[in-house]
């Protein structure tokens, strides 16, 4: 049993007519819930609850007060490297672009870490291109090696692997999982990943539950917004998050709402996620999902992005380069323009200004295997 | 009156126990422990930073304040003894709130994992508190463990829903000859009140002082409510009846 079998037969419900016949009463009665079901959650992605968005927000607001209270947990991600096998048709890293590929070695990821660790963050995120013979686990392992002594949190965000793969990885000192979907619909997933593993629809969707059969402690799984059907998709990542934080009850299973930005090729998406639809997400995920981390990144604009700290959201990257080596030598080819370029102390102060602490270490994995 | 509060060889005068999580900043810690009057403060070892400077969690807590670090993010008992180990060799003294949740949903304690660390922490010689869902075979399990305290929730964590458990509580008041110390969802000074007045020896809460909209001025009435809550307590309250009895009996004339 994995959250495909789920999948399949949440596939079947008819989308359409549920957003069409959802009503006002129906969303004052999800809003008035402290639980909500799967068919609670269609309501508030529904068009009915569009003017409901302020009262989605305040009860939002009040659900992540009580359980993050005024804490903003900070991270930053280091790209490894952009080898890539993959032909996606949205992203920079693509198989197809011919532009200088690179990868750092062990000496660049110690500058790169000491320059991140220098702005006092604690928690990071390394990425890679997804290229199995270019940067393989055991590049992945001796990264970590490094990192792990400027860094009290490591997670990953790389190509899909086995459990054992997670497992020896967790072994090394990570100790979080990034793997979003992309797109849940599968029609739409066929078509935009044209060649390479990442066409395996299954086997991207099955890795974050192997991540969590490791043991990972953390899991941030996500939809790229804008891809198909925003409602839908929305509402398959959250299912898909419940179906995890239900059979893994010890794994903190976090959200991301990323959506589309421009990159080196043309491709634009058919459904534009516009900020108000944005906000509906976040809101109907934090209500669906009270207790889960949900991460807002860079490609969201500076001003946009102090707008929804309030709605729900327990993560932030800052001080963010999404080009291999960026922190320090720079130069490379970003996998997506970002949209906030604030400093890691300019976020800070703005976390300040908005009545937030910002929380640099939340964890501390390396620590424990000291004693 | 002379009424201490004594964990371990330590004699407290404020019987409410306060929190550092969940703050708009860190500078506030210092005046919520001035207007509590709080003398203990518990603290996730996973936020402490000794390389970092303003951030330090730990450099915003006053001297005189018992530091009661506590194992939030263990999922197991091996876990829970590595950060006590940790926390101690970091200098944060030798008390510990054992804190063990593998469920993340909605955060309940595991007694059992809990128990298999106070064995072990309290025989290498801390003073251990562990939290805990309130059931009496677990609280005499942890006694006998030797706890220095139990720390049964009153409610699930950050809730502020208050005694839900009360029943229990009363229970593990009654029978375990051990400080109960009420953690977990008190959210009202009223309910910190009620905890004292049921004989609970003290009360631990942070999410209600901070996340109010006036955090010094709530540490303040929860000073005012667990001494309230106590003088109750010890004043030994009124029977409660079932019907009205008169003050005045209209059958006195009667006479014997």
């Amino acid at each position: 049993m994995s959250f495909y079998e789920s999948l399949t037969r949440l596939e079947q419900l008819p989308f359409e007519s549920i957003w069409k016949e959802a009503t006002a009463a129906d969303v004052q009665r999800a809003l008035a819930k402290d639980w909500l079901t799967e068919m609670d959650l269609l309501v508030l992605l529904s068009p009915a609850a569009g003017p409901y968005l302020e009262a989605m927000a305040q009860k939002a607001q009040r659900l992540t007060r009580a359980h993050f209270g005024h804490a903003m947990q900070l991270f930053t991600p280091m790209y490894l490297a952009d080898f890539c096998v993959n032909h996606c048709t949205y992203c920079s890293f693509s198989s197809i672009y011919d532009f200088p590929r690179s990868k750092l070695t062990l000496e660049e990821v110690r500058r790169e870490a000491a320059a991140i660790a220098a702005t006092g963050l604690r928690h990071i995120l390394i990425l890679t291109g997804e290229s199995r013979r270019d940067n393989p686990v055991a590049y992945v392992k001796a990264c970590v090696e490094v990192l792990r002594e400027y860094f009290s949190s490591v997670s990953i965000e790389i190509n899909p692997l086995s459990a054992p793969e997670y497992k020896e990885l967790l072994e090394a000192g990570v100790d979080g999982l990034t793997l979003y979907q992309e797109v849940y619909h599968q029609a739409t997933y066929r078509e935009l990943h044209v060649k390479g593993p990442k066409r395996n629809y299954r086997n991207r969707l099955d890795a974050p539950e192997r991540g969590c059969q490791a043991g990972f402690r953390s899991v941030n799984i996500g939809a790229l917004l804008g891809m198909y059907d925003w409602r839908q998709e929305a509402f398959l990542t959250a299912m898909d998050a419940r179906y995890l934080q239900d059979k893994y009850p010890d794994c903190e299973i976090s959200l991301s709402p990323p959506r589309f930005r421009p990159y080196l090729g043309d491709f634009s998406p058919e459904s534009d996620v516009t900020d108000r639809a944005l906000v509906q997400i976040i809101l109907a995920y934090r209500l669906f999902l009270p207790r889960s981390g949900i991460t807002l990144s860079t490609r969201e604009p500076a001003a946009l992005r102090d707008h929804l700290l309030h709605l729900g959201i327990t993560k932030m990257s800052a001080g963010v380069s999404t080009e291999v080596g960026g922190h320090t030598s720079g130069g490379g080819t970003p996998q997506f323009e970002i949209s906030d370029s604030r400093t890691v102390s300019e976020i800070t102060e703005m976390l300040y200004a908005q009545g937030l602490q910002p929380v640099f270490k939340d964890w501390d994995m390396l620590g424990l295997e000291r004693v | 009156m002379q009424d201490p509060l004594v964990i371990g060889n330590t004699s407290l005068s404020s019987r409410l126990f306060i929190g550092t999580g969940k703050y708009s900043r860190n500078t506030l810690i210092p005046e919520v422990v001035a207007r509590s009057g709080s003398q203990v403060i518990t603290v996730a070892l996973r936020r402490v930073d000794p390389g970092a400077d303003e951030e330090n969690i730990v450099s915003h807590i006053p001297d005189h304040m018992t530091l009661l670090p506590n194992t939030s993010g263990a999922r197991t008992a091996e876990e829970a003894v590595r950060i006590a180990r940790l926390a101690r060799a970091g200098g944060l003294g030798n008390w510990v709130k054992i804190e063990v949740i593998n469920d993340q949903k909605y955060l309940l304690p595991d007694n059992l994992e809990t128990i298999k660390a106070t064995e072990i922490l309290a025989a290498e010689g801390f003073v251990v508190l562990p939290y805990m869902s309130p059931d009496l075979s677990a609280a005499l399990r942890l006694r006998d463990a030797g706890a220095a305290a139990v720390m049964p929730l009153g409610s699930p964590i950050g809730s502020n829903r208050g005694l839900r458990t009360k029943e229990l509580l009363r229970i593990l008041i009654e029978e375990v000859k051990l400080p109960i110390i009420v953690d977990a969802g008190i959210g009202r000074p009223s309910e910190a009140a009620e905890a004292m007045e049921m004989g609970a020896a003290a009360v631990l809460l942070n999410t209600a002082i901070a996340t109010a909209r006036d955090p010094l001025g709530m540490a303040e009435a929860f000073r005012e409510a667990v001494s309230a809550g106590r003088k109750a307590y010890l004043a030994g309250l009124g029977p409660v009846e079932e019907a009205a009895v008169a003050s005045s009996p209209l059958t006195g004339f009667l006479g014997n």
